[in-house]
């Protein structure tokens, strides 16, 4: 395919072929994966949300002609390659326990009463060499099994919950339910509370700040301007 | 030759045949009160290719101490025969418990042997 | 020289006491254990199938680490992760072909070729027997029945001593001031994980262990499994519903036995 450039005559747009669930399209080089499969005649009506890497919508599984690896990514985030061959992954079907965090504990046996199918990693290391985001999946997997919700809750932190471990895993393990789980333990019942964030609330509630609400609930837009203007800021810290 | 004897010796690496049913293993398994089958019968089943050894209640109880192939004659290691029973249905994709009935809160490496033994 | 050591998940868990009391017993006699820094489970018990390699990647990844960390020897006080390791460095050594295939599934490690070995404390313990004794300030005063399960003595080419008579623990006991009740059941296994989908096995093997141990005139059990401590002490209350007339007997780690008669205090 030619374009016209602006200084008129043809300029090539350099095209690679890919293989999207086996049949072959060329795409311009240079498009993410998604922007490919659109290109090519797509829509997405599932598999997409963001855009941006940060969702986990669009998990995406591929090999490259003549290589036997298996990689998994990222749609809107990946490059096309020429001899990509694309299947998208909108749904990881996933096995979630039911709990309660008001009435559950935080102990070193927590995780694996909820998710016992944790006992079962073999420490094959495919979650982590799936995991588009390049965290330590099986370090936080065995962090949890070792009742470390600490750690586990601190390697599992950028998880996008995609879903690509869960599907690679031989043990069957749903890795990112039990991230999840270990991050709100570690939130509600591990990590150390904001003493002055706890004080502040009880003298809200006590109605220490009751009578400024007041005064400034009438005060006028212009007032209220002046005030903002004049406030107390903290000096930058170097 | 029947396809569950070729099978378990090709699972286990042992040679059945060895075995001369002596009773040794049987009356030195600590879990022998617990099985249906003796484990010199288990043998005895497997090498006439009666598959009703598969879900016995034998395989599933032993609890892989060995101690029926260190005092073997023949060193015939029946507990790599009981593993290898006990993967004819576990390759299959079908878990002989369910973790999640499993006891809470016991010590880790009871979870995790008990999922590499009972589970596929 | 420093000494890996692998503690096992288990030992962060159940059996904190069993890690803490070594730690501190074998700082007393000289030696540190140096925990890896990073380790997986070790996926116990070995997998005994010819051709199941994927079992056995975790303990080779844990003994990578190992030899990442330049250790030679690598410490496992957990009996069933001490089988583990120690069966599956045995593979690594003799077995080319199922460590060619597991290197280069493995293509994220270097290579592993089976130079760590892997010891049990009482190997250790069996070599400073001179300094223990030096290092006691209160000897014990009880009749021990050393326990040993089954995964310390089986199979032969794991055992730390001799598999139907071994006598290792019973000499550390001996060092320490204490004295040695020998009871048969001394290598029996207790039922091992059997304790999580087939209770009744491991009762009627604590209550066989422990009656036997307690007719041969001991007061206490001591062992080095977390499983058998686990299978012997907690599920004592389940045999006393079985057996009314069930007396049970204390269960220790030997650890514990040894920071007791060095008389060094409990912390917190």
């Amino acid at each position: 395919m030619a374009r016209k450039s602006k200084k008129g005559g043809k300029q090539k747009m350099e095209m690679v072929r890919i293989y999207i669930m086996g049949k072959e399209y060329k795409v311009p080089a240079g498009l993410t994966i998604m922007k490919a499969m659109e290109y090519a005649g797509y829509r997405y009506i599932r598999g997409a949300g963001c855009r941006a890497g940060f969702c986990g919508a669009c998990a995406t599984v591929y090999r490259k002609e003549g290589d036997y690896k298996l990689h998994a990514d990222l749609a809107c985030q990946t490059t096309v390659e020429d001899g990509m061959w694309l299947v998208q992954l909108p749904f990881t079907p996933a096995n979630k326990a039911i709990y309660d965090m008001d009435k559950i504990k935080a102990d070193d046996k927590t995780l694996v009463n909820f998710y016992p199918e944790i006992a079962r990693c073999v420490s094959c290391n495919t979650c982590t060499k799936a995991c588009p985001q390049e965290l330590d999946v099986m370090d936080y997997i065995q962090a949890s099994l070792r009742g470390d919700i600490a750690k586990a809750a601190e390697l599992s932190f950028d998880c996008i919950q995609c879903g690509l471990c869960a599907m690679r895993c031989p043990a069957e393990i749903a890795h990112y339910h039990v991230a999840q789980l270990a991050r709100r333990l570690y939130g509600k019942y591990v990590a150390p509370k904001a003493r002055h964030l706890e004080e502040r609330v009880k003298e809200i509630e006590e109605g220490k700040f009751d009578e400024e609400m007041k005064k400034m609930m009438k005060m006028s837009v212009t007032q209220l301007r002046k005030l903002y203007n004049a406030r107390d800021i903290e000096p930058e810290e170097d | 030759m029947n396809w569950l004897l070729s099978k378990v010796e090709e699972l286990s690496g042992e040679n059945l045949y060895a075995c001369y049913q002596c009773g040794k293993c049987s009356a030195g398994c600590p879990m022998v009160e617990e099985m249906d089958l003796l484990p010199n019968q288990v043998i005895l089943l497997v090498k006439l290719g009666d598959e009703s050894v598969v879900e016995a209640k034998s395989p599933w109880v032993c609890a892989q101490c060995y101690q029926c192939g260190v005092r073997c004659p023949r060193e015939v290691d029946i507990a790599k025969i009981m593993e290898a029973i006990r993967l004819i249905k576990l390759r299959k994709n079908i878990d002989h418990i369910k973790l999640e009935n499993i006891e809470k809160n016991l010590p880790q490496i009871a979870i995790v042997s008990a999922s590499r033994k009972y589970t596929g | 020289m420093d000494m890996g050591y692998y503690p096992g998940c288990t030992l962060k868990t159940n059996a904190k006491v069993f890690e803490d009391s070594l730690l501190k017993a074998f700082e007393k006699i000289g030696i540190k254990l140096k925990e890896l820094n990073k380790w997986y489970c070790c996926g116990t018990v070995y997998s005994l199938a010819t051709d199941n390699l994927m079992y056995r990647l975790a303990a080779i990844r844990n003994l990578i680490r190992a030899k990442e960390g330049g250790y030679e020897k690598l410490v496992a006080p957990c009996s069933i992760c001490y089988n583990t390791l120690k069966q599956a460095n045995l593979m690594a050594k003799s077995d080319e072909e199922a460590m060619s295939k597991i290197n280069a599934f493995m293509d994220e490690e270097p290579d592993y070729d089976g130079s760590v070995s892997v010891i049990h404390p009482l190997e250790v313990i069996e070599a400073k027997l001179q300094e223990i004794k030096a290092a006691v300030k209160k000897p014990l005063g009880k009749k021990y029945a050393a326990y040993y399960g089954c995964l310390l003595l089986r199979p032969k080419e794991i055992a730390i001593d001799e598999y139907e008579n071994p006598s290792i623990m019973e000499r550390l006991i001996e060092a320490l001031g204490g004295s040695v009740v020998n009871f048969p059941l001394k290598n029996e296994c207790c039922g091992s994980y059997n304790v999580a989908s087939n209770k009744e096995a491991v009762v009627d093997a604590n209550y066989r262990i422990i009656t036997n141990a307690r007719r041969n005139g001991a007061d206490a059990i001591v062992t080095s499994c977390p499983l058998c401590h686990f299978n012997l002490k907690e599920m004592q209350k389940e045999v006393k519903k079985v057996h009314p007339e069930f007396a049970g007997l204390p269960v220790y780690y030997f650890s514990e036995l040894m920071v007791e008669a060095f008389g060094i205090e409990k912390e917190g």
